[in-house]
């Protein structure tokens, strides 16, 4: 059924945005953003809250206009072009569902809604919302109301909505933000196959990090409305471009360091030396957890607690001021508690301060 | 806790049964003196010379005048304020702009505005004596003391009702379903008429009662543009009134019988619309 589906619908889109700039008074929401994305890929918009990504979502959506800027699917531009020609599906942070319509006729309204020269007979409609549903494994609810299903359901009716149009793009807002861990665990799975199958073009908006690296293509982090980073989610997690892309990806462990002579020094580590290509001057150096070794050897890091958590043992290190949690392999050597070490960095990168750091250079350390 | 326990400490809130039961006769005789009394009043005073005397009342021209012409004024004014209403309420609730909350108060501005200052406003403006009177009356248009003045008044008393119960229901809806109507490629109109005006359609209904309800029963402004030619300006309260000057007890109390009539039917609709707002989707609308 799905197979059908896909050879059914024309290829997917291409999507270019260039120089994209809005402001909502004084604050800018977009700050020339420009952004590529291939047909059939699945991109993910990710950053804080008031980094623009919504904003960028709903402009390719024609929801809102840009104060300057391009943006064109497969060649052509879409300035000018109101949302409801923009051929794309929408889905909703809060789903948006109509409320005093059943799923089946929420599903239906974009067929409905066509001029009657392309809509198609009633029972056409019909049988195309009945198989969308089925497709969404939620055939049985179309008599029910949006105030009758479930976060999850809800979520998959916003889904057949948007579908049933057949659109190119699909936009998604936040599409699992309402929903509880273990159901959203289930429909990014879900709707990763969905898209792959479909060969759609995708892209979603999210805060959440874990779900932009386990779904996307390439993952575009923002923040106050610029675009960080593109690239993979693995590039992008051993490659962050800057500080601050490092620290929102996952865990990270921040050191002051001074690069001289083409060497980062961290004042808490003296043993540590890091080759570098930053300028010289003071500088930020970032290290994922599990890129700290504890070595058998006393040292300047006292360990004040070790903690099993599934195949990983976390010990809590203090420096100086300084205490962060190491991520060690059960297979390592168990420090004990009380006692003080040395510590091996692994890889660590170093960025100019001043958080931003455009240049970024990363090394391996020599212990 | 043992049950000993929970009976010595009774909840903050509840009153000795004494004080309790004073309260409630307190509020019901209360209710019954100012509400329901006057009511029994009206009726009985209608019906004091038997049904021959209120038919007889109701067959008379100007009484016959007085309800068409209440009639006619709420047929044009209920309309026209629904869709000023629908309208405004849709701007204020789906759009940030300039000058947004002082449209906010100028739509609630006749609740705040004695009535008799919203008939003279007309007055002064339309009338022989007032800024655009004599030019009017040159053209041989008469505003006042005629159907017009009549509607410009109710139209102006009964404004807020409309926007005042929606404003802060789509305020509360928010713009989603609207927008996601239109990325599923809604035109403007579809998007109103299949997800804006079915998602209000249940306060829509209230505040348009409402406002038919004034648009009917008002006196003050409508008594200073109607200049009380009977048979020709007297609406339902004007003739009351005239009657009851009149000393024609029956006849006056038998057309503020219909209208107290007309009350109790919109306090019925009223209760049921209420109802039907709270409940979840509202349900179908017939």
């Amino acid at each position: 059924m799905a197979d059908r589906a896909a050879r059914r619908r024309p290829p997917a889109v291409t999507v270019e945005v260039r120089g994209l700039r809005k402001s909502f008074g004084r604050v800018a929401a977009l700050d020339d953003v420009s952004l590529a994305v291939g047909d059939g890929e699945f991109i993910a918009l990710l950053g804080p809250s008031g980094s623009g990504k919504t904003s960028l979502l709903r402009m390719l959506a024609g929801l809102e206009s840009p104060d300057a800027g391009q943006i064109v699917f497969n060649g052509q531009a879409m300035n000018g072009v109101p949302a409801r020609k923009r051929g794309i599906g929408f889905v909703f942070q809060s789903y948006a569902l109509f409320r005093h319509m059943t799923v089946a006729r929420n599903v239906a309204f974009g067929l409905a809604v066509q001029p009657r020269a392309q809509r198609p007979a009633p029972a056409e409609i019909a049988r195309r919302v009945q198989s969308l549903l089925d497709l969404m494994e939620i055939g049985d609810l179309a008599a029910r109301y949006p105030d009758q299903i479930s976060g999850g359901q809800r979520q998959r009716v916003a889904l057949a909505r948007a579908l049933a149009t057949e659109p190119r793009l699909l936009l998604l807002d936040e599409p699992f933000g309402a929903l509880d861990a273990k159901v959203r665990k289930h429909l990014r799975i879900w709707l990763r196959g969905l898209h792959d199958r479909l060969g759609l073009t995708s892209i979603f908006v999210t805060h959440d990090q874990g779900e932009a690296m386990e779904m996307a293509d390439r993952v575009a982090v923002m923040r106050a409305g610029r675009i960080e980073q593109v690239d993979t989610p693995d590039r992008l997690y051993a490659h962050p471009a800057n500080a601050f892309v490092h620290e929102f990806l996952g865990e990270s462990i921040r050191f002051d360091c001074v690069v001289q002579d083409g060497i980062a020094r961290i004042a808490e580590v003296p043993l540590a030396r890091i080759a570098t290509e930053c300028s010289p001057g003071p500088a930020l150096a970032l290290i994922r957890p599990h890129d700290i070794d504890i070595l058998p050897s006393p040292g300047p890091a006292r360990v004040t607690g070790v903690r099993t958590a599934g195949a990983t043992r976390h010990v809590g290190v203090a420096i100086g001021a300084k205490v962060f949690d190491i991520v060690q392999p059960m297979s390592a050597w168990t420090p004990m508690v009380g006692e003080s070490y040395e510590l091996g960095m692994l890889r660590v990168q170093v960025y100019l301060s001043g958080d931003d750091g455009d240049q970024a250079s990363e090394d391996m350390s020599a212990i | 806790m043992t049950p000993t326990a929970s009976r010595a400490l009774p909840a903050p809130t509840t009153e000795q049964p004494a004080t309790r039961a004073a309260l409630v006769v307190l509020t019901i005789v209360l209710l019954a003196v100012l509400l329901l009394l006057p009511l029994i009043v009206v009726f009985a005073q209608a019906f004091s010379r038997g049904l021959g005397a209120v038919l007889a009342a109701l067959r008379d021209p100007d009484a016959w005048a007085a309800i068409r012409l209440t009639l006619s004024v709420a047929a044009v004014t209920v309309p026209l304020n629904t869709a000023c209403g629908v309208a405004g309420a849709w701007c204020i609730g789906r759009f940030r702009f300039p000058g947004r909350s002082l449209l906010i108060t100028l739509i609630e501005l006749p609740f705040s505005v004695s009535p008799v200052i919203s008939g003279l406003v007309w007055v002064l403006l339309f009338g022989a004596n007032g800024w655009l009177g004599p030019a009017l009356d040159r053209a041989g248009i008469r505003i006042v003391f005629a159907f017009p003045g009549l509607i410009l008044a109710t139209l102006f008393v009964t404004f807020p009702f409309v926007a005042r119960t929606l404003i802060p229901l789509m305020q509360e809806q928010g713009v989603a379903e609207e927008e996601a109507a239109i990325t599923l490629g809604a035109t403007f109109w579809q998007t109103f008429w299949r997800v804006t005006l079915p998602n209000i359609r249940w306060a829509l209904l209230y505040g348009v009662l409402l406002c038919n309800a004034r648009a009917m029963g008002e006196f003050g402004a409508v008594a200073v543009v109607s200049g009380h030619i009977r048979g020709q300006t007297m609406t339902m309260p004007l003739q009351v009134e005239a009657l009851f000057n009149d000393y024609d007890w029956v006849g006056a109390f038998t057309i503020a019988a219909l209208l107290s009539l007309l009350a109790l039917a919109t306090l019925v609709m009223k209760a049921v619309l209420e109802w039907r707002i709270g409940r979840p989707g509202g349900g179908p609308l017939l």
